[in-house]
């Protein structure tokens, strides 16, 4: 019973509904391109295959603003490999944060994108955050602090992402 | 099923996504059913319905609200239904609404200072 309870708090889910095709909501997951210009910016890179691999790389202005602050920002910020993949309608990786150093003892987490198309041209796109054994990294992605002061979390970057496929705009334009 | 349909019903008549957060949110159940997974994330209706002294028709009525509005997502685990909050409609409207008001009141505040300083000047 202990370890249904455990799953659950470690479990997190956020939804939001976007005026754009589940193709759209996909690429804009999924395309380096696309990911630079939303949340923390950053471009991904996916072996689109059930075992493949992921990796999210730092975009130059974070790199600037690491060696400006005095800390060093890895190569790859976050790592995974590809779980499940049935573009554009669930993705599945594992996700596992390198920059920062207080999340070592954590467990790596698993992000599942459910998108499903609805009348109207809209998409409802689901995030599932499976935490379990990663309390900090929980922390982190449910932070509701300011973006500019290192919070956001997931909320944040679907908000942003939202706002970027139905505006062409970010929310801090 | 049944969910998808009603959000599109309301979708269709031109309700926007504010208009149902801010109607599921004015009604102190369902804001006490938020904070109560706030505190604690993926919840049966079993569970939920413990807090309350509702029938579980009640609550349940009112979890449909939360979930029309997005701000509940319920999701099957096994046998069991889990309700999980979902803070993204919330983020949008402080981002729509609060952060609107709230630069406005502080660069308001700014201009005094500076209109004070000028004047000790």
């Amino acid at each position: 019973m202990s370890t249904i309870t455990e799953q659950k708090q470690a479990t997190q889910v956020y939804r939001v509904f976007i005026k754009a095709t589940p193709q759209a909501v996909w690429d804009a997951i999924t395309k380096p391109e696309w990911t630079e210009r939303y949340g923390y910016g950053g471009t991904v890179e996916y072996e689109m295959r059930k075992g493949g691999s992921y990796r999210h790389l730092p975009g130059a202005d974070m790199v600037k603003a690491g060696e400006e602050h005095g800390f060093p920002i890895p190569d790859v910020i976050i790592d995974g490999e590809v779980l499940e993949a049935d573009p554009p309608k669930r993705l599945v990786h594992t996700w596992h944060f390198m920059m920062a150093p207080d999340l070592a003892d954590d467990a790596v987490g698993t992000v599942t994108y459910e998108l499903e198309e609805l009348e109207g041209g809209v998409t409802r796109l689901t995030l599932i955050h499976e935490l379990k054994g990663a309390p900090a990294t929980a922390l982190m992605v449910s932070s509701d602090e300011d973006p500019n002061r290192g919070g956001g979390g997931w909320a944040w970057v679907l908000s942003d992402l939202k706002t970027l496929l139905e505006t062409g705009k970010r929310l801090s334009d | 099923m049944v969910l998808t349909c009603d959000f599109l019903v309301t979708y269709s008549l031109g309700v926007t996504d504010d208009d149902r957060v801010f109607k599921a949110l004015a009604d102190p159940t369902r804001r006490f059913l938020l904070d109560r997974l706030f505190e604690r994330d993926g919840r049966t209706l079993t569970e939920l319905e413990s807090e309350l002294e509702m029938t579980r028709f009640g609550v349940m009525k009112h979890l449909r609200v939360l979930e029309d509005a997005g701000l509940v997502v319920a999701r099957r685990s096994g046998r069991e239904k889990l309700h999980f909050l979902n803070p993204v409609p919330i983020r949008l409207i402080h981002d729509r609404w609060i952060d609107k008001y709230t630069e406005r009141r502080v660069s308001a505040l700014a201009d005094l200072k500076t209109e004070l300083e000028e004047e000790t000047a």
